[in-house]
């Protein structure tokens, strides 16, 4: 079992996304799998691990470095090419929509080596999806924070209360067709140019 | 957008970009009807694998890329033509610091003559080789690149088996001044504002510049899927004549404190401006407080600058068999051939009244001086086109070309 097992190497400059889909390849039976964020010395690493698979960020800018490596496989021995089976163009869509991209050594078996490349596309879609709630969440307290600031400058200025002053941001977003925290934000800005009713 | 056709371009930050960059923000494109979106990319991997599934429709490419790509000699590769050039030139070679010391003491001159300065570093390897010192380590950004054929024809002019006598990597861009200043490699070959990047930080020289090795020689092109531009016929012809306008406009040397100030921006290169206008300018700083007038250091426009010539594809093909990459048969060169394509260049841009060259490919080289050529429409000044060495490229005679180099190398 041991012998047969894929070496997996996942290279991946965010620590927390390749901590992701180690635990996926793990959970999927996979032990022997290598993390590396940092490709100095990467020939190396390579040539004394001889992974099967390597999977590594699209947007890492050192795979033009690694390609080559490859292609010259004087630290791999066999060649590695990108998938198993250019012909399967759905998967290698899907990988690059994830933004996965891998290298598989020429010669194994498409089977084998499927399930890995599905289960990073995933776990990098997944990793996508996470990274965006934050940011939705984050940029959502923002929005709360700005509405109360444009909020106090209304009932300040114009004397309405707190009700009032949500209401008319309300009625002007929907006039506008604007988010109510954009309308909110430039309220802000214009009032901290008139150097009015802000107190920060 | 109402535009009629939507155009998604990758492409990499480096100033010969700028084509694109400006046929989006200075309108070219608008006024052809072509809403251009533009998405900066981290290697030429990611730009070949996102033009093979359709997220881009043309790309900013290394000018040997498009040819790689239909040979197959890349990992994912959609069928890919090139129907522009994107300029010429804009290269240079840069050591550092310790290389240079080195090759002062063997008599190189301070002034980018690659005969001298290649001269000069033919003698540092000979006494590290004889003195069993590690080899030097070159780096360029991508084994089928302008950077990886002139750095390779220098060096063997020069004497210096590039396979043999020294090693070359590949490093991205960018990174290239960085890896320079911590010796991790001792010199390399990239675009501009890479090398001027290395000048600006102290860590390295300028040796010599790609239109001293081959004065107008090709660099990028627009790579275009082939089946998005067989589908959109009209949409291609439109983003060519965009371009066209925008080389135009880059090639105003009044546009240049404007172009140089919109490619700094953060969206495109992300540097200090002044390191894009060296280049621009044609006033290199070697790294040594000096100043070396480089004519056409950098050509957006003038002298066919956009012209997709065949014998430029066939040129990059010899040079990929030269070093091992591709088998010569006369099916690998037709491939190469066919991989630009000035049919669609001429097509799109006849009815401009522009000055398009008379034949689509020309003898590489024969140029001595600035020659006013036959041409449709607008009057046509080519060259000079020389090859440092004084050596010719006919695309007639390729395999005699591609012989003729071999031999020279098991000779020496």
């Amino acid at each position: 079992m041991l012998s047969s097992a894929l070496r997996i190497l996942v290279i991946d400059e965010n620590r927390i996304r390749a901590a992701i889909i180690e635990a996926g390849l793990r959970e999927a039976g996979h032990m022997e799998v290598t993390l590396v964020d940092d490709v100095t010395g990467i020939a190396a690493r390579i040539a004394a691990l001889q992974p099967d698979v390597i999977v590594i960020d699209i947007e890492n800018p050192n795979r033009d470095m690694l390609e080559n490596m490859f292609q010259l496989s004087r630290a791999v021995k066999r060649p590695i090419a990108m998938f198993v089976d250019r012909s399967d163009t759905a998967s290698i869509e899907a990988a690059v929509d994830a933004g996965v991209s891998a290298y598989v050594v020429d010669g194994l078996k498409k089977e084998r080596v499927k399930p890995i490349l599905d289960m990073a596309i995933s776990r990098f879609n997944a990793f996508s999806r996470m990274e965006r709630e934050l940011e939705e969440a984050r940029t959502e307290l923002e929005s709360r924070k700005t509405v109360e600031r444009a909020k106090g400058i209304l009932m300040k200025s114009r004397g309405l209360s707190e009700q009032e002053a949500y209401a008319l941001l309300r009625k002007t977003a929907m006039n506008q067709n604007r988010r109510i925290g954009d309308v909110a934000q430039s309220l802000v800005t214009a009032a901290g140019l008139l150097g009015a009713g802000d107190d920060q | 957008m109402s535009q009629a056709h939507q155009i998604s371009a990758g492409f990499l930050p480096l100033l010969d970009s700028a084509l694109l960059v400006v046929a989006r923000e200075l309108g070219f494109a608008a006024d052809e009807g072509v809403a251009l979106a533009l998405t900066r990319e981290n290697s030429w991997a990611s730009i070949r694998d996102r033009l093979a599934v359709g997220h881009f429709n043309v790309a900013h490419m290394l000018a040997p890329m498009p040819i790689a790509c239909n040979l197959g000699l890349t990992p994912l590769a959609a069928r890919t033509i090139a129907p522009m050039a994107l300029g010429l030139g804009g290269n240079a070679v840069t050591v550092s610091r310790a290389l240079w010391e080195e090759m002062l003491a063997q008599g190189a001159s301070p002034d980018l003559d690659p005969r001298s300065t290649g001269k000069a570093l033919a003698a540092v390897v000979a006494r590290r080789t004889a003195a069993g010192d590690v080899p030097l380590r070159f780096g360029v950004v991508h084994p089928h690149s302008g950077h990886n054929y002139e750095l390779r024809y220098w060096l063997a002019a020069s004497g210096v088996d590039p396979e043999r006598d020294i090693e070359i990597v590949i490093v991205p861009p960018s990174f290239m001044a960085d890896a320079l200043g911590a010796r991790r490699i001792d010199g390399y070959c990239v675009g501009e504002p890479w090398n001027t990047a290395a000048v600006a930080k102290g860590v390295g020289r300028i040796v010599t510049t790609k239109a001293g090795i081959w004065r107008s020689s090709p660099e990028k092109v627009l790579g275009v899927a082939a089946e998005w531009g067989e589908a959109e016929p009209k949409a291609l012809s439109a983003l060519l004549r965009a371009l066209y306008r925008a080389a135009v406009w880059c090639g105003d040397s009044d546009n240049h404190g404007e172009l140089a100030e919109l490619m700094a921006g953060p969206a495109y290169v992300d540097c200090p401006v002044e390191w894009l206008k060296p280049a621009l300018g044609g006033l290199i700083r070697t790294g040594d407080g000096g100043e070396v007038a480089t004519a056409d250091f950098f050509v957006p426009h003038a002298k066919a600058a956009t012209f997709p010539w065949k014998s430029h594809a066939l040129w990059f093909y010899s040079q990929m068999v030269r070093w091992g990459q591709v088998e010569a048969n006369p099916a690998n060169e037709t491939i190469a051939r066919e991989t630009y394509r000035p049919d669609l260049y001429r097509q799109a841009l006849g009815d401009l009244g522009v000055a398009l060259p008379g034949a689509n490919a020309k003898v590489e080289g024969a140029l001595v001086m600035e020659t006013p050529v036959g041409s449709a429409g607008a009057s046509l000044v080519l060259g000079p086109d020389g090859f440092f060495d004084g050596q010719v490229f006919d695309p007639e005679h390729v395999d005699g070309y591609i012989r003729h180099q071999l031999a020279a190398r098991l000779k020496a």
